[in-house]
């Protein structure tokens, strides 16, 4: 101790102590914060939410505003969250074209990794429902059949039983579901794009969009098991009548005709 | 069997049948009738493809009996379809299912029992058609054009009656319609729907209730219309098209036995294979996919059969008014149209009486009418049909909105509009038209058929070359009688006193003069005419 308390007052001691008090909270940083990460995380979001702003004032601002606040074009983008631009860019809903009575779906011009950079850049101007991961949407082990009882319950009146679309008024429609994606079913229960309620987890957990999604996956997809031969476009008995009429009587009477020509006329002699 | 002892024996066929006369004394029956003679024609055949189709329902119906289980209890589902397991349901939807996916043939035969059920109406329909537009009805078959359209309408009752057994959310929505449509019924219509239900909808009766009556009630019913039907058939003989040597007091065509029989039971075979063939290719009510019924759920697109299409298109159109008086509530929107839909099925119904009464005839009419010689029959027959189309457009502007791109409210508008506008409209233009081609036919008896030749006469004029017809030609385009209008007659008798001419008489006169008025029928030409025409030249 008589060492260190000689060498106490020498002209360094300050600068030791200084790089010891240096290391030590340096030490103590790099010991607890996730400094590397969080660091390029946030470069990485803020640069995303700079290039989405990028694309954003290219392709949207016209009808939605320069800040997203909304304009007599296109309703205020703040709190809709990252969920609702995946979904209306994703299924090349935005951006809009032509306004009629709904903005039909399209092909998507946007890349995934565009979608997410402006999805971030509307999730920056305030918070909303949050694109789903992988784990939440993936319908694998779900169960179908209180998905359909579910489906009936809350899809169907708009959707048809299994989902094949239907009439709202003044040319407005609910979408055939064929083909969606499961992340964009979950989007669009999350969110409730144009007509359709939204139904946040509050009043439709997780679990229950999973049994949902697979519903739609079997019995509405290129895959959905037909057992009974064609399914006439699953459109129920406008369809199956107009198909009786056509192909049943018109097969019935062509047959008749056919019968009619082929008398046992007295042979010709 | 027979051993070189026995006598000569007569061919077993031949002993069969004298073994069945000697007891039942068909054969003096089967002599009377066996050479009945039917006329060939296609049209004629529509009945028999509507026969036929009703055998092939009785016989799927009575397999599907045997599996259905016409009860409201309810069960959790265990069967081999995926998507339903573990859900609650009743009975009837589990036995329906178990009959799609777990009886062998099931979905077969329930697949051709409701095609063959939506054949069977088209059919009824077509054939109703066939002799309204023939003028088929006229005396003495009257009775029997009444049978038919009974059959036509019980044939609805019993389709939707089966439709809503298997209890799936589509058939049990069809039956919350109807208890609506039956609630808005003034006074009486609570009472009716709780009776009918045995207490609140859907209550645990309805499936059973409707059971007996699809497949007794109503069935059996047709079953006798049919017979007395197929009876009338018989005793009136066949009619058939104008032709050389067809008349009013004779049939010409083919013997009942063997050649008619031998067609006909080809032809059954044939519509069962065509029925057939389209259920195993084409699926029909995949009820697995709709689900059982809860009175919570309901879907967009549910429809009924087409044949109660009209009855759904009367009730989507109709404004939904409302008259709330003392605490009661008058649903105009539904009950108008529950008073509408048996009207629409009355006009058709009635019509040929109206005929008959404006016609003032009554002889016996065996030589049937082509169309357009009855301008104003075919027209009313036009009109009808378009009335009934608009509003099967109308049961369905849900789909004709998504699949044509169109607004739903534009539909419905234009449905009201030519509910109203289109019977004329095509009444008009369906006179028109037969008047045209009743022109047309009178141009060929008189100048003959234009044979595309082109000759070019001395003096430079051009003309066609026209060919007359052949006798049998000339005979079948004026075989048909005119009626001339009916007069009011003298108002003023031999005294000098004035008679008093009614109101109905005066309308009789005036629908008679829109009937067969020189502007509502082309006069045929007459022998004169046709010799002075013919006498001359070859051509005009
Ligand atoms: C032509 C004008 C137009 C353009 C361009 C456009 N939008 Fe829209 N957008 C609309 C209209 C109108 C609506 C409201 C109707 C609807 O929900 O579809 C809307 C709705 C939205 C919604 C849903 C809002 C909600 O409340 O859920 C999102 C998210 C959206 N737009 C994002 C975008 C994005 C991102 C772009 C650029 C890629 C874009 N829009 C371009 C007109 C436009
Ligand atoms: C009130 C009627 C209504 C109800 C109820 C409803 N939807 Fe929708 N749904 C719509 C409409 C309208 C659209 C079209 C929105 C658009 O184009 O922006 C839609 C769009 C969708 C889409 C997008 C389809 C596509 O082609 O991209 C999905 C997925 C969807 N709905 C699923 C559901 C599910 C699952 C439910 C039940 C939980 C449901 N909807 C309930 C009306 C409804
Ligand atoms: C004019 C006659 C008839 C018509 C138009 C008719 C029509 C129908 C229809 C449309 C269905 C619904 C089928 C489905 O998609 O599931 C049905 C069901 C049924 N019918 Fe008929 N039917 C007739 C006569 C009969 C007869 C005579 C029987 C029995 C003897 C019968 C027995 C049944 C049974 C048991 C069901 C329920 C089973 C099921 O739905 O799969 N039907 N009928």
């Amino acid at each position: 101790m008589k060492k260190l308390s000689a060498r106490r007052r020498h002209p360094l001691a300050a600068v030791v102590v200084l790089l010891l008090a240096l290391a030590a909270t340096g030490g103590l940083y790099a010991a607890f914060a996730p400094a590397d990460k969080a660091q390029a995380d946030e470069t990485a979001q803020s640069l995303a939410i700079e290039e989405g702003k990028k694309l954003y004032t290219v392709g949207c601002a016209s009808c939605h505003g320069t800040g997203g606040q909304g304009t007599s074009d296109g309703p205020s983008l703040i709190g809709v969250g990252s969920a609702a631009v995946d979904f209306q860019v994703g299924t090349g809903r935005m951006p809009a074209q032509q306004p009629g009575a709904q903005v039909p779906k399209k092909k998507n011009i946007y890349s995934q990794a565009e979608i997410d950079q402006l999805a971030a850049y509307i999730s920056s101007l305030g918070p909303g429902p949050v694109t789903p991961t992988e784990k939440q949407y993936n319908p694998e082990g779900a169960d179908i059949a209180r998905g359909g009882d579910l489906f009936r319950t809350n899809c169907a009146q708009c959707h048809n039983f299994t989902g094949e679309g239907g009439a709202l008024t003044h040319g407005k429609y609910a979408p055939n579901l064929e083909g969606v994606s499961p992340k964009h079913i979950y989007e669009a229960m999350q969110t409730g794009p144009q007509n359709m309620p939204s139904f946040p987890d509050t009043t439709m957990p997780e679990q229950e969009k999973r049994d949902i999604i697979a519903y739609i996956q079997t019995v509405n997809s290129g895959e959905a098991e037909t057992p009974g031969g064609l399914s006439l476009g699953g459109l129920g008995p406008v369809s199956e009548g107009l198909f009786a009429w056509v192909f049943g009587l018109g097969a019935l009477i062509a047959t008749a005709i056919w019968v009619a020509a082929h008398t046992a006329k007295a042979k010709k002699s | 069997m027979s051993t070189a002892t026995d006598k000569r024996k007569a061919p077993a066929g031949e002993r069969v049948a004298d073994w069945a006369d000697g007891r039942l004394g068909i054969y003096s029956l089967a002599k009377a009738n066996m050479r009945k003679i039917f006329p060939d024609h296609w049209s004629f055949m529509l009945g028999e493809v509507a026969l036929y189709s009703f055998i092939i329902i009785i016989l799927t119906g009575v397999y599907l009996t045997l599996f259905f289980h016409p009860s409201m209890n309810e069960v959790e589902y265990h069967g081999s379809y995926v998507p339903m397991q573990g859900v609650l349901m009743s009975e009837a939807y589990a036995s329906t299912l178990d009959i799609s996916f777990d009886v062998r043939g099931g979905l077969l035969i329930r697949q051709i029992h409701h095609w063959a059920a939506l054949i069977f109406l088209a059919a009824m329909m077509v054939h109703m058609m066939r002799v309204f537009f023939t003028g088929a009805f006229r005396k003495p078959r009257e009775i029997n054009w009444l049978f038919g359209f009974l059959l036509f309408v019980l044939g609805m009752f019993t389709g939707f009656t089966g439709y809503s057994l298997p209890d799936d959310l589509l058939s049990g929505t069809g039956v919350r319609f109807m208890q609506g449509a039956i609630l808005s019924v003034p006074v009486v219509g609570t009472y009716l729907s709780m009776f009918l239900f045995g207490g609140e909808f859907p209550g645990g009766d309805i499936v059973a209730r409707f059971y007996s009556i699809h497949i007794l009630l109503l069935p059996g019913i047709m079953l006798g219309l049919l017979v007395a039907h197929l009876i009338l058939v018989f005793y009136h003989k066949h009619t058939q098209f104008a032709g050389p040597g067809r008349t009013n007091n004779n049939v010409v065509g083919m013997p009942l036995l063997p050649i008619y029989m031998a067609k006909a039971g080809g032809f059954f075979f044939l519509v069962f294979g065509v029925i057939s063939v389209i259920s195993a290719i084409a699926s029909i009510n995949p009820i697995w996919a709709l689900g059982p019924y809860r009175p919570d759920q309901v879907s967009t697109g549910a429809q009924p059969d087409w044949y109660m299409g009209f009855s759904e298109g009367l009730i989507r159109v109709m404004p939904g008014w409302e008259i709330n008086l003392w605490g009661h509530t008058l649903v105009l929107g539904v009950f108008i149209p529950l008073v509408i839909f048996p009207l629409v099925l009355a006009t058709i119904a009635v019509y040929p009486f109206i005929e008959s009464w404006v016609t003032g005839d009554k002889r016996e009419h065996h030589i049937l009418d082509r169309p357009r010689n009855a301008p104003t029959r075919t027209a009313f027959g036009v009109a009808w049909l378009t009335w009934y189309f608009v509003l099967l457009i109308g049961g369905g502007n849900d789909l004709w909105a998504t699949h044509f791109h169109l607004s739903i409210n534009s539909i419905t508008w234009f449905v009201r509009i030519f509910f109203f506008a289109g019977p004329v409209l095509a009444f008009i233009i369906t006179k028109r038209i037969c008047m045209g081609l009743q022109r047309r036919d009178k141009d060929k008896v008189l100048h003959g058929r234009e044979s595309g030749i082109i000759k070019r006469l001395p003096h430079g004029e051009f003309v066609e070359v026209h060919e007359p017809l052949t006798q049998e030609a000339l005979h079948t385009l004026t075989a048909h009688q005119q009626y001339t209008p009916r007069e009011i007659g003298p108002t003023v008798d031999e005294n000098g006193v004035e008679r008093k001419v009614s109101r109905t008489e005066r309308l009789r006169a005036r629908l008679s003069k829109a009937y067969y008025g020189k502007d509502n029928q082309v006069a045929k030409p007459t022998v004169e005419e046709y010799k002075e025409i013919t006498s001359g030249h070859g051509h005009h």
